[in-house]
């Protein structure tokens, strides 16, 4: 059974003038110690559909539909009660900003140690220790003068590394991560992603990874979901994703990030700008900024197709490459499933 | 062209005398109650020769982003002398500041903040035209073109707030704002650092092409090593407010003398699963600049630290002429006696 499933998942947030549709209809799974990268960018639903994980959207004014299940729990008909127990407990997330994830006025140990009592009921002593511990783990030097501290006495990259050191106090299974290497120095950046992959695979977590940047999916994802205006347009091995990626705007979005490309040409820029989430049309919503449309691309969603067991692309333009049979014997509708079972 | 945004009538010393010199420029912040000071930046050096794009990299808190303000005097500097096309700046005999700011302009990284609300974006684009003495209606006429010039649409964007553009449409506005007055040199403090991929793309390609068309010369500071790569002549690797190695690109980029430059380059993502990261180049965070470290100010996380770096302030290299690529660092001084000399 996947450890994440997310069917459908549609997100609105509704205002008196306007209705922002945010998520449109998503779906993914997460393997028990895979890393899913969801990359898009800003207004993408990316970080909307990470906190429709835990429900940590604002209750008045979001309309969420769809279904979404953490180890077999159903977070989204969950009573608030055990939504407690749920977030910091099986599941976990790490924010892009340390300094106002952190509260800035109890120490970095009571505010872990908070989180060890409260999930485990133990006594502040052994709550201590735990903090300690989990202060080596996340490699802070002189850990134990670092509990003392608050987080404006500490860089950001130790910051970081002190809410990611929260993050893992109850053990969670799966481990959300929105942007939390953005904020950081590019030094700062690789040393807290090589911890994070390391962490990943010892304590065996899945791990969902919100990012913006191409680089530093490459650098930590077995699968990538690339969302546009809050739908995934592709989903596959991190591999498939960066090497042959099939979705059109996949493909512009490789070219057009800045990575050693001759400085005698112009970057191949996409066109256009992401398009007004109050007002979504009728069909796939790149289409205006495709190079590659044709007439269907206006008139309806596209369906999700496989052009490899495990790599999805929901494009009219992109010819399908797997058998029908073959596609439902390896997973469900997004494919995620799949690459697991190949890896 | 348009008539008043020719301007190699300015030109005076000849396309080989540097268009802007910094010598030893130095500004520490005090900060309050301690006595103490951030020095951010600390003594840096460096020339910016006409028509070449000059990358400035470093990490937050390297002082990049002062540098750029003292430039412009937007930040008085404490010490050192600004000279720009001959003429140094704000003493006698040289050019005032505000004939500095108009022949070199900025374009600032928070591209909302730095437009003004409550005006339309062609009245923000006309502001600065106006003020330096054109008449109303031909420095609105100037916006118009302004506006065309970097894509957008005068009649369909010009009444518009800047509310009401996306992150890419407000940095347009701000380049052609700061193009407006006729700028020989601009700097760009991380024009690009707030947008969004696509956008970061179609973006750098304006500046290049408005570079070409105006003659500009730039000025790029910038955090992503990928982008001051692909848009800059030379480069200059800051850290913690003194320049540690300065050079033509790809010089620095495929053989970096200073061990900071080389851990910069490495901490870069791959891009590619296969071949990641494993080891991080560098440890630790930047230190803090209000008590840098004695001595080179690497010495903290640098691999190779001796006695002599944490003692002794290296000094840049004395190169031949704009385009030499020198380093701060002990490993390549053979007065330093650091025992890996030669070997780096």
């Amino acid at each position: 059974m996947a450890l994440a499933e997310v069917r459908d998942l549609t997100v609105e947030f509704v205002t008196r003038e306007s209705t922002v549709h945010a998520v449109n209809g998503v779906s993914f799974s997460v393997e028990p110690g895979q890393v899913l990268c969801i990359l898009g960018e800003s207004g993408s639903g990316k970080s909307v559909t990470l906190r429709a994980l835990m429900r940590l959207l604002p209750r008045r004014r979001t309309r969420i539909a769809g279904q979404v299940h953490v180890d077999g729990q159903d977070v989204l008909a969950m009573p608030s009660r055990d939504l407690r127990k749920l977030r910091g407990g099986l599941v976990a997330m790490i924010f892009q900003e340390p300094m106002t994830a952190l509260d800035p006025v109890y120490t970095v140990g009571q505010q872990i140690g908070e989180t060890v009592r409260r999930h485990t009921g133990c006594d502040r002593q052994a709550a201590r220790k735990r903090a300690l511990a989990l202060l080596e783990l996340v490699r802070i030097p002189a850990a134990e003068r670092r509990l003392n501290a608050y987080p404006h006495e500490l860089s950001g990259g130790l910051r970081q590394r002190a809410m990611i050191a929260m993050a893992l106090s109850c053990n969670p299974r799966l481990l959300l991560a929105d942007e939390p290497t953005t904020a950081l120095d590019a030094t700062v950046q690789v040393q807290v992603l090589i911890l994070l992959r390391r962490l990943q695979r010892e304590l065996g977590m899945g791990m969902i990874f919100v990012t913006h940047d191409l680089g530093v999916a490459s650098e930590i994802a077995d699968t990538i979901a690339i969302m546009y205006a809050g739908r995934i347009v592709e989903n596959g091995p991190a591999a498939r994703i960066l090497n042959a990626p099939a979705h059109p705007y996949t493909a512009g979005l490789l070219a057009s990030t800045v990575h050693g490309q001759s400085r005698e040409r112009d970057i191949a820029a996409i066109p256009g700008s992401p398009p007004d989430l109050r007002r979504l049309s009728e069909g796939c919503s790149f289409a205006p900024r495709c190079p590659r449309r044709i007439v269907d691309c206006h008139l309806t969603v596209p369906e999700p197709r496989f052009v490899a067991p495990g790599h999805m692309a929901a494009c009219h333009a992109v010819a399908v490459r797997v058998p029908a049979t073959q596609v439902a014997s390896t997973s469900t509708v997004s494919g995620s499933s799949a690459t697991m079972s190949a890896r | 062209m348009d008539a008043g945004l020719t301007t190699d009538s300015h030109d005076r010393g000849g396309p080989r005398q540097p268009l802007l010199i910094a010598r030893d420029l130095r500004k520490h912040f005090p900060v309050k109650g301690s006595g103490k000071s951030v020095q951010a930046v600390d003594g840096v050096t460096f020339s910016v020769g006409k028509g070449e794009t000059l990358g400035v990299v470093g990490e937050s808190g390297c002082g990049k982003s002062t540098l750029a303000r003292l430039l412009l005097h937007l930040v008085k500097p404490d010490a050192g002398e600004l000279v720009f096309d001959g003429d140094p700046v704000g003493v006698s005999g040289g050019i005032a500041i505000d004939g500095l700011r108009r022949q070199v302009q900025m374009v600032f990284q928070d591209s909302y903040s730095s437009l003004n609300p409550r005006m339309p974006i062609r009245d923000s684009v006309a502001f600065g035209p106006f003020v330096q003495g054109k008449k109303k209606n031909e420095a609105r006429h100037l916006a118009r073109e302004m506006l065309s010039k970097v894509g957008l649409n005068p009649d369909l964007f010009g009444p518009r707030y800047p509310h009401e553009l996306s992150g890419g449409q407000k940095q347009r506005v701000n380049i052609a704002r700061a193009l407006a007055t006729g700028p020989r040199m601009v700097i760009l403090d991380e024009p690009v650092s707030a947008l969004d991929k696509s956008i970061e793309a179609q973006v750098l390609n304006l500046l290049r092409a408005l570079k070409r068309q105006f003659n500009l010369t730039y000025v790029f500071i910038s955090h992503d090593l990928n982008v001051v790569q692909y848009i800059s002549d030379r480069v200059l690797v800051m850290y913690l407010g003194r320049v540690v190695e300065i050079g033509p690109i790809d010089a620095i980029f495929e053989r970096p003398f200073h061990p900071y430059t080389r851990a910069l380059l490495a901490s870069r993502p791959s891009m590619d699963p296969a071949r990641r990261v494993e080891e991080p180049p560098i440890t630790g965070d930047p230190p803090n600049p209000i008590n840098p470290p004695a001595g080179c100010r690497f010495h903290t996380r640098c691999p190779f630290a001796e006695r002599v770096c944490e003692t002794m302030n290296p000094t840049l290299g004395a190169g031949e002429g704009l385009h030499s690529h020198v380093a701060a660092c002990h490993i390549h001084d053979p007065r330093a006696g650091h025992s890996r000399y030669g070997s780096a």
